[in-house]
């Protein structure tokens, strides 16, 4: 665990100090805060004290920014070499994935954690319910933690940054869209099928408030997959490099 | 610690980069892992230090196999490999930090450590600067100072002093030697007097295969089982002298040097000495005897010789 920390800490330094993490950062502000208060379907729009159009742009928001965040975490290690030195120090492949995963998940927390005025100030406007909020941040965190996931492993297979973002989106827009529209015209099990991977009837179900184990599920599923894909392919790594 | 390399084998696709290769390289030794680009020096370095997994065969550091502990053995394992990879936007004093943490070093030392790197590996003026803003000589030492910061039974080196200028070269040499004193030290080079300068033992692989295993005065001896002395003789007729060294006892090959008709190579029989053999001759025949120098054969040849012919 301590091993893990100091990989995340060098990582989150890292972000801030490339300007990486200022850029994500009012990027998203920017982007969520002009769509739920002053463009579109806002808040004011809507008429009530919720924050459905935050969650709702952050969906898209998120879904794009993600990728742009994990794509340097091992493609760049690959290419500059760090990646050799780092395996040869006394951590496991694991250790290093799950710092990576944690640097880029906390980078995300901060984000999130800045809309908090989003919420207070709803809150001070009108009657919010809490429970919603609270699922909706939960929505959108089990969601940026799959596609870090998702990122990660993109950026574990090339040593070329633009490739890992590329791939990252690729895979990504499966679960985000893809999945679910297809669901959406076709019948059967098939649909069925498909309706459980779409990544945004989940992400929906939790927005509304509702909690179930099922979504929960999913979630860590995909998280875990991702992850253990890209233990799988860092120990592959006799074969190139 | 002792490393022990037993039966390496290691193929990409259809080619053995390291064809079961066996050594032992004790505690206090440095060992110079010589050979022609390709050879097979860095992936061998590379399995030590548990990046690669083998085809074949183990490695043990202090006993422990690279394949079954990893983990412990990189703990005893300092290294700094080729392309010295370095977080380039890290600042200097940052990165032995992470380093030191991630090595396992005690907290409470972590201080002393670094400042101790700092100041072996002469970094204390770019303590603070970004990496990626240091020259190549000091990025090296940075390489070097993250490989030692653990102060790591076992050190592996490949081609340390790369990119250096001369002064860097002698005092990284000199920096090896001190350290190489208690630990066990493998470090690879194509330079043959580097690795004459600070090695007790050397290792020549050519096409993934152990080709030699030796101190450099043995490969030297080695190479000049056959003594060959360089003689000038004046005032003589060329070929009555050529024709009257061929006849001495001793010798087994007279060779006549070009540019200069009076100049002949001597090679003598195995383990004979045909000196003064000659110097009698001369006396006797009346020459002058102006040159007597003998040819020593340089390590340079000797590694041709075990990497080229093979």
């Amino acid at each position: 665990m301590n091993k893990i920390w100091i990989i995340a800490k060098r990582e989150l330094r890292s972000f801030f100090d490339s300007l990486m993490a200022y850029v994500i950062i009012i990027l998203f502000l920017g982007f969520s805060g002009f769509f739920t208060w002053i463009f579109g379907s806002d808040i004011f729009l809507v008429g009530q004290a919720s924050l459905q159009s935050f969650f709702g742009i952050s969906f898209w928001t998120l879904f794009f920014f993600i990728p742009a965040i994990t794509m340097g975490l091992l493609a760049e290690e690959r290419k500059s070499g760090t990646l050799e030195l780092l395996v040869t120090k006394p951590v496991s492949d694991w250790q290093i994935i799950a710092g990576k995963f944690l640097a880029a998940f906390l980078l995300i927390c901060i984000t999130l954690l800045l809309t908090l005025p989003y919420y207070l100030t709803v809150a001070n406007i009108g009657k919010i319910d809490h429970g919603a909020v609270l699922m909706g941040y939960l929505g959108l965190l089990f969601m940026s933690a799959s596609y870090i996931s998702i990122g990660i492993l993109a950026s574990s297979i090339t040593s070329n940054q633009i490739v890992a973002f590329l791939v990252a989106l690729f895979i990504g827009i499966f679960f985000h869209l893809i999945f679910g529209l297809v669901s959406s015209t076709s019948g059967g099990w098939f649909a069925g099928l498909l309706g459980y991977l779409s990544l945004a009837t989940h992400f929906e179900s939790m927005a509304r408030g509702v909690i179930d184990s099922k979504d929960i599920l999913y979630f860590i599923s995909i998280i875990f997959g991702g992850l253990l894909g890209t233990e799988l392919v860092l120990s592959r790594r006799s074969v190139s490099n | 610690m002792e490393v022990s390399v037993e039966n390496l084998t290691k193929s990409y696709g259809f080619q053995k980069a390291v064809d079961s290769i066996s050594f032992k390289v004790n505690t206090g030794e440095i060992v110079g892992f010589l050979g022609p680009n390709g050879a097979g020096k860095t992936t061998t370095m590379k399995i030590i230090t548990c990046f690669m997994a083998p085809n074949e065969g183990d490695v043990k550091v202090g006993g422990m196999s690279v394949q079954a502990n990893p983990e412990e053995v990189k703990r005893h394992i300092g290294y700094l490999p080729e392309t010295n990879p370095l977080y380039k936007e890290m600042p200097v004093i940052d990165y032995l930090k992470f380093v030191a943490e991630i090595q396992n070093v005690p907290k409470p030392r972590i201080r002393d450590r670094i400042f101790e790197m700092v100041n072996v590996c002469g970094l204390k003026g770019e303590k603070f600067k970004k990496i990626g803003e240091l020259s190549k000589g000091y990025q090296q030492r940075v390489g070097l100072a993250q490989a030692l910061i653990h102060d790591p039974a076992v050190l592996i080196l490949d081609e340390p002093t790369s990119g250096l200028d001369p002064n860097q070269i002698v005092e990284i040499r000199e920096l090896i030697k001190k350290i190489g004193r208690e630990k066990t030290v493998i470090l690879s080079s194509h330079i043959l007097a580097e690795v004459e300068a600070t090695c007790d033992r050397i290792l020549i692989i050519n096409k993934g295969k152990l080709v030699a295993d030796s101190t450099a005065t043995t490969l030297r001896k080695q190479a000049q089982d056959k003594e060959i002395v360089k003689v000038t003789i004046e005032d003589g007729d060329r070929n009555e002298i050529y024709s009257s060294l061929q006849g001495l006892e001793t010798v087994e090959l007279v060779d006549l040097l070009p540019h200069n008709t009076q100049a002949f190579e001597v090679q003598s029989k195995a383990a004979m000495n045909s000196r003064k053999a000659i110097f009698r001759l001369c006396v006797d025949k009346g020459w002058s005897l102006t040159e007597m120098t003998p040819v020593e054969r340089k390590l340079e040849e000797v590694f041709r010789d075990l990497t080229v012919t093979n």
